[in-house]
């Protein structure tokens, strides 16, 4: 399983920045351009009725100064008195009375005053507002036609008009502080919500993470691992199925573990309990051996029979046993430094091979092995060879260097018959795994190379079957120093070296725990 | 041909052994408990024991050690397991042999054979039949005695035969299935926790419990050596 660690931009951190980033812009720049629109319309809607009310009562109190019609002193009188009073509000004002034209300041032309402005203040006879803008300063321009009558008495119109054009700066001022003011607001806002959105983060990610963390140690094995769970959210409620998963995996392996376990016991107990009757048959197999020779044929031959299959039973209770001591975890490596090439030309001496299988053994190879489970393998393996392939069998030894200097050794034991069925080659190793169906019967008890595989493991060394050339060809791979093992660690009977007692006072050593 | 005796609870193996080792030539007493066993040891005065370690009642090492408190008669022992802790107790209590059931009567045959011969001549090594010194200990080669500053060392047949196998050649180093192939007459590949234990019970009966190994001295990955004082 490969641990996939999530990128920056598809990890959740970076989506929930984002998304309270985007949350906090849309928020302020929302706010801020309704607020802008209101105070916007609010402080120009004011400002302009103030300006028209203050218009229309500066004009009131003046009219009667312009005299009855209007003259040009009168007119001039009256919009220099305006413009002077709202100097500080920089008003320009101009009085039109038919073709009389009197400005509040001279030779001011009045381009605000538009043609249509002045068409309706002729026309509808109230007051008149427009505001214009002139590059990027904009101005209110207010056109008051003066009218006679009071009150609810019909209105007629006088002819004179009054115009007034007032520059909005401070206004605009205004507005524009109004914006700035949110663009300001924005900046902290955001920073704020990235914040947030950090800390949210945090808290949600830090139970996925324990959440992450935790299915690992479970991929690796250790079954016990639980969340503390904390609140009541979704993501606790997620650490509350994890454990129950957890539990109820837990459970069925350590049921599976128990009944597994049972069955190897059963295995091992059963093989146990055949040896006694085994050991009373095998003590006079040949007792009967020599009887055969007075017996009647059909008698002989049934004796023989009882006789030989004693013999395979021994040894197929002896590999069961063997077996099972390597399930129950007790198989153990008696190790001692011996020489491999000596050790594999006992191992074929022993058992008579030695006409039969070429041997190409190198002068000396020490190495630090059980003896008694390399003799196993070196017979199962060329034992298999001369049963299942065909002469030759060739048996090489050699010694080379793992990766990383380490000494190793490298059987081969190679046979010249028809190899192994590729559909064979995996389950080779397999307890009872006949390749062929032809062979149901043989010698070996079907264990033989499943205890091979269990013995080279033992040693931390490899074994593998694969067809060559010529035949199959097994190759065991061994450390000459396994675990890191010299010479020194060579456990003789030396406990005298060590300064340890060699014995104590009624001759049980302490070497009984071995 | 020699007289064995046969301490086995099981009857049908008891007499399946009995009939095996008969067969061969033997005479066989057989006893069904330990206590038995040792009463047929003083009234028939067997060559040899061979002694199943499970027993009911008095356990196989308890006789083990009951017969070795008083006799120096080579000892095989019948296990159920090789590597059971009971082996090396087995041997290090002074057991010369063992063997594993299922036993075939062959194979115990061979055993019980090659540990009488361990008190025969000594064929494998050029023997000195003058009494030799060296320091405390004096080994006599043709009396098979072995005496430490003048008293006789109680040593078991392959004890003595162990210690005549190094001393053969003092300074020598033999590699444990060397004494294995020599002494106990195994395969190279045999079992080596006979050697070791053997070494053992050795180094005791010559006062080497502790301190350093004066007589019989390990050579780290290569075996045994005996120095001459």
């Amino acid at each position: 399983m490969k641990a996939r660690i999530p990128g920056v931009v598809g990890g959740l951190r970076f989506r929930l920045v984002v998304g309270f980033a985007l949350v906090a812009v849309v928020g302020v720049l929302g706010t801020g351009a309704l607020t802008f629109r209101e105070a916007r319309v609010g402080v120009l809607q004011q400002s302009q009725d103030m300006v028209v009310d203050q218009f229309r009562d500066s004009v009131d109190a003046q009219i009667p100064a312009a005299g009855t019609p209007p003259q040009r002193d009168g007119l001039a009188a009256v919009v220099t008195d305006l413009a002077t009073t709202h100097s500080s509000q920089h008003w320009r004002v101009l009085a039109t009375y038919r073709d009389l034209r009197v400005t509040s300041q001279p030779g001011d032309s009045f381009p605000e005053v538009t043609a249509a402005l002045r068409r309706s203040v002729d026309t509808r006879s109230v007051a008149v507002f427009q505001r214009v803008r002139s590059g990027s300063a904009s101005a209110l321009v207010v056109g008051l036609p003066v009218t006679y009558g009071y009150g609810t008495v019909a209105q007629s119109s006088s002819g004179l008009a009054f115009y007034l054009v007032v520059p909005q700066t401070a206004e605009q001022r205004y507005v524009s502080a109004l914006v700035t003011a949110i663009e300001r607001a924005a900046v902290p806002a955001v920073c704020l919500a990235v914040l947030l959105a950090l800390l949210v983060a945090r808290g949600v990610l830090r139970p996925v993470r324990a959440l992450r963390g935790a299915t690992r140690r479970m991929a690796s094995g250790h079954l016990d691992t639980r969340l503390t769970v904390q609140g009541s959210d979704e993501l606790a409620d997620l650490s509350r199925t994890f454990n129950e998963t957890a539990a109820a995996l837990e459970r069925s392996v350590t049921e599976l573990r128990q009944m597994e376990a049972q069955a190897r016991r059963f295995v091992a107990d059963v093989s146990h309990e055949l040896r006694t009757p085994l050991a009373a048959m095998s003590a006079v197999t040949e007792v009967l051996d020599d009887e055969v020779a007075h017996l009647e044929r059909g008698t002989a031959e049934a004796v023989q029979l009882i006789s030989g299959e004693t013999g395979r039973l021994v040894t197929l209770v002896n590999d069961l046993m063997e077996i099972s001591r390597f399930d129950a975890g007790a198989a153990e490596l008696a190790l001692d430094e011996i020489d491999l090439a000596e050790s594999v030309r006992r191992s074929l001496a022993a058992r008579g091979w030695q006409e039969q299988v070429g041997a190409e053994l190198p002068q000396a190879l020490r190495a630090v092995v059980d003896p008694r489970r390399l003799d196993v393998v070196v017979a199962n393996l060329v034992g298999n060879a001369l049963r299942h392939g065909a002469a030759p069998v060739t048996v090489t030894l050699t010694a080379y260097q793992e990766a990383g200097g380490e000494p190793w050794a490298r059987l081969v034991v190679a046979d010249s018959g028809p190899g192994i069925a590729p559909e064979a080659l995996p389950h080779i190793f397999e307890r009872f795994y006949k390749a062929s169906s032809a062979r149901t019967r043989s010698a070996s008890s079907g264990l033989g190379l499943a205890i091979t595989a269990e013995n080279v493991a033992l040693h931390g060394g490899r074994l593998r079957a694969e067809n060559g050339p010529g035949g199959a060809v097994f190759t065991v791979e061994l450390p000459c120093r396994p675990g890191g093992r010299n010479a020194d660690d060579w456990d003789g009977a030396d406990g005298v070296d060590d300064g340890e007692d060699a014995e104590d006072a009624d001759g049980r050593g302490k070497a009984g725990a071995r | 041909m020699s007289d064995v005796l046969l301490i086995e609870d099981d009857p049908a193996v008891r007499q399946g052994v009995t009939w095996g080792l008969r067969h061969r030539g033997h005479r066989v007493t057989a006893a069904a408990t330990g206590e038995e066993g040792l009463a047929a040891l003083r009234s028939h005065r067997p060559d040899v024991a061979v002694l199943d370690l499970m027993l009911p009642g008095m356990t196989g090492l308890d006789v083990l050690k009951r017969i070795r408190d008083r006799d120096q008669l080579p000892i095989i022992i019948v296990t159920a397991r090789g590597d059971d802790v009971d082996v090396v107790l087995g041997l290090e209590t002074g057991a010369d042999d063992y063997v594993i059931k299922p036993v075939q009567a062959g194979v115990l045959e061979a055993r019980i054979r090659a540990v009488l011969r361990r008190f025969g001549p000594e064929a494998a090594v050029p023997a000195h039949l003058r009494p030799r010194s060296y320091g405390e200990l004096t080994i006599d080669r043709a009396a098979y005695t072995v005496t430490r500053n003048g008293e006789p060392v109680p040593l078991g047949p392959s004890e003595l035969r162990l210690l005549l196998a190094l001393s053969a050649a003092p300074g020598q180093v033999l590699s444990r299935q060397q004494l294995l192939e020599q002494v106990w007459e195994h395969s190279y590949h045999g079992d080596v926790r006979l050697v070791d234990a053997c070494v053992k019970r050795l180094r005791g009966k010559l006062g080497e419990t502790s301190g350093g190994a004066r007589y019989v001295e390990t050579v780290r990955g290569f075996g045994y050596r005996f120095r001459a004082g």
